[in-house]
């Protein structure tokens, strides 16, 4: 645990706190982990609606008439394919091709670009990013991560809350972003259609001012707050990855079978930062692939770093795993020898010095009821 | 929260209750809250050998594995079995159905070195 003096505070904590949540650290943030219970928070989102905090998260502004060459060379994913108000999850490599952060990034306007990356690295994206700036001045890079309170709200009923709370607004379709309102202020408010569940919904980015009124209007219409365990819970059940568990610098995205949002494959993708490394490897072939993992038996939570083996031998460990609330089942995620990435791959995962049964798997673990 | 009168306390969160020579351990009230949802328990093995204060049991909730301490040393002697088809009957009940496991203690002072309700209350700050 850092040093609870440099804990980084949410704008929303004063909510929290009324909404008796129970808070933790998280990346450097002080943050709350789960209000009534992460199966209850869990459960509310996949029937329902639920609002998680993502003040933590950093919002950066890129605009200029270098922007969108600029950003192609920083991000895997083309971003010359997004028309104005369309967003896309890419990823940001260093030069041997590890992570350095996975992120959306939405077209604002012509020459306009916002940018949402994870809490825990802010201070180390903004570095990187800056660095890379092109000295003509071309570029401008705003870091906004403090001039915003955010809400995810999530689940099958958010489309109708948020048409009850803001009747005018023009909502977008999935992975658009709209102004949320037009305010005499210098922040305008983003209403993007995404989110980090599996579940429709949408991340509303406000003034930092603003953030508690809307957390209090979203709590009057009957969503439910929900912490950063049932985030956790949430997203594994779609097998979304999660930098620093299941993303990292010693990881490139094809390992993390991310291929689709890197643009290798994009013949009017150019250079971007990682490329060469992607190339190389996949013409070495992939010394590893991020594996879905299901305990074949009712048996302990899934954690990370749990020992994962095939035929007594230890072939790799679990990075995310849970219980997922809505299988009931044991889910883990791990990077194994490409030769076991097949469904039905049966191997062993070792908790507190017992070996469990599990088989691989397909993603996503949880697939939604059609009717 | 329950602090029962007729049982003795771990700091560790721990409760036993004494009926002739043998022993039930649970965890408590306070426990069971601060642990939240509990989505898993592994209890010794009967014929274990447990010692005061190490680590005979785990209990976990969808966010943590948390271990669970012997009050006393002794061997186990049952298992509550409806633990593992039903673990939140230890947020349900945690002083009734909610027990972890019965055993024979092989060191009676052990008990009297435990906390009475009016000290684990206190410990509790309640």
């Amino acid at each position: 645990m850092s040093d609870p003096a440099l804990l980084k505070h949410s704008p929303l904590e004063p909510a929290h706190i009324a909404c008796g949540a129970r808070m933790v650290e998280f990346g450097g943030w002080f943050m709350p982990v789960q209000y009534s219970g992460i199966m209850d928070e869990h459960k509310a989102v996949r029937s329902a609606s639920g609002m998680f905090d993502i003040s933590h998260m950093g919002e950066v502004t890129v605009s200029g008439p270098g922007a969108l060459a600029w950003l192609e060379s920083l991000l895997t994913n083309r971003v010359g394919k997004l028309a104005v108000t369309r967003g896309q999850y890419t990823l940001m490599l260093d030069e041997s091709g590890g992570v350095i952060d996975d992120l959306i990034i939405y077209r604002t306007g012509e020459m306009s670009y916002f940018l949402v990356i994870n809490g825990a690295c802010r201070d180390l994206d903004l570095e990187w990013m800056r660095s890379r700036l092109p000295a003509d001045g071309s570029v401008l890079l705003e870091d906004q991560g403090n001039d915003y309170a955010a809400i995810a709200l999530q689940g099958p009923d958010s489309e109708i809350v948020l048409r009850g709370l803001y009747p005018f607004c023009d909502i977008p379709k999935r992975n658009g972003i709209a102004a949320l309102v037009t305010t005499d202020g210098e922040i305008p408010s983003l209403l993007a259609r995404t989110g980090y569940t599996g579940e429709d919904g949408f991340e509303l980015f406000v003034p930092v001012n603003d953030g508690i009124t809307l957390w209090e209007s979203l709590l009057a219409a009957g969503v439910k707050p929900c912490g950063l365990g049932s985030r956790d819970t949430l997203r594994l059940e779609m097998g979304y990855p999660l930098n620093g568990s299941d993303l990292s610098r010693e990881r490139t995205p094809l390992e993390a079978g991310l291929d689709k949002f890197t643009g290798i494959d994009d013949p009017e993708k150019g250079e971007f930062s990682g490329r060469q490394a992607l190339e190389q490897q996949r013409a070495g072939g992939l010394p590893s692939r991020l594996t879905p993992l299901k305990l074949s038996v009712s048996g302990p939570p899934l954690r990370s770093h749990y020992p994962v083996l095939v035929e007594g031998i230890a072939v790799g460990e679990t990075c995310s795993g849970a219980l997922s609330p809505s299988l009931g089942e044991g889910i883990a995620m791990a990077y194994l020898p490409l030769a076991l990435h097949s469904p039905g791959t049966a191997l062993e995962i070792e908790v507190r010095g017992r070996r469990y049964p599990a088989t691989v798997t397909m993603l996503p673990f949880y697939k939604k009821p059609l009717l | 929260m329950n602090v029962p009168a007729d049982l003795r306390y771990a700091k560790t969160h721990e409760w036993i209750r004494v009926e002739g020579d043998t022993v039930t351990v649970g965890i408590t009230d306070h426990a069971q809250a601060e642990l939240t949802d509990i989505v898993y328990a592994e209890p010794p093995k009967v014929g274990a050998e447990v010692k005061a204060g190490a680590t005979a049991a785990v209990v976990e909730s969808v966010k943590a594995a948390s271990d669970i301490y012997s009050p006393l040393s002794g061997t186990v002697t049952e298992v509550n079995a409806e633990l593992s088809g039903n673990p939140a009957l230890l947020n349900t009940d945690p002083f009734g159905k909610g027990w972890i496991y019965r055993m024979q203690s092989s060191d009676a002072a052990e008990i009297s070195a435990l906390l009475t309700p009016e000290a684990y209350s206190a410990q509790i700050g309640q």
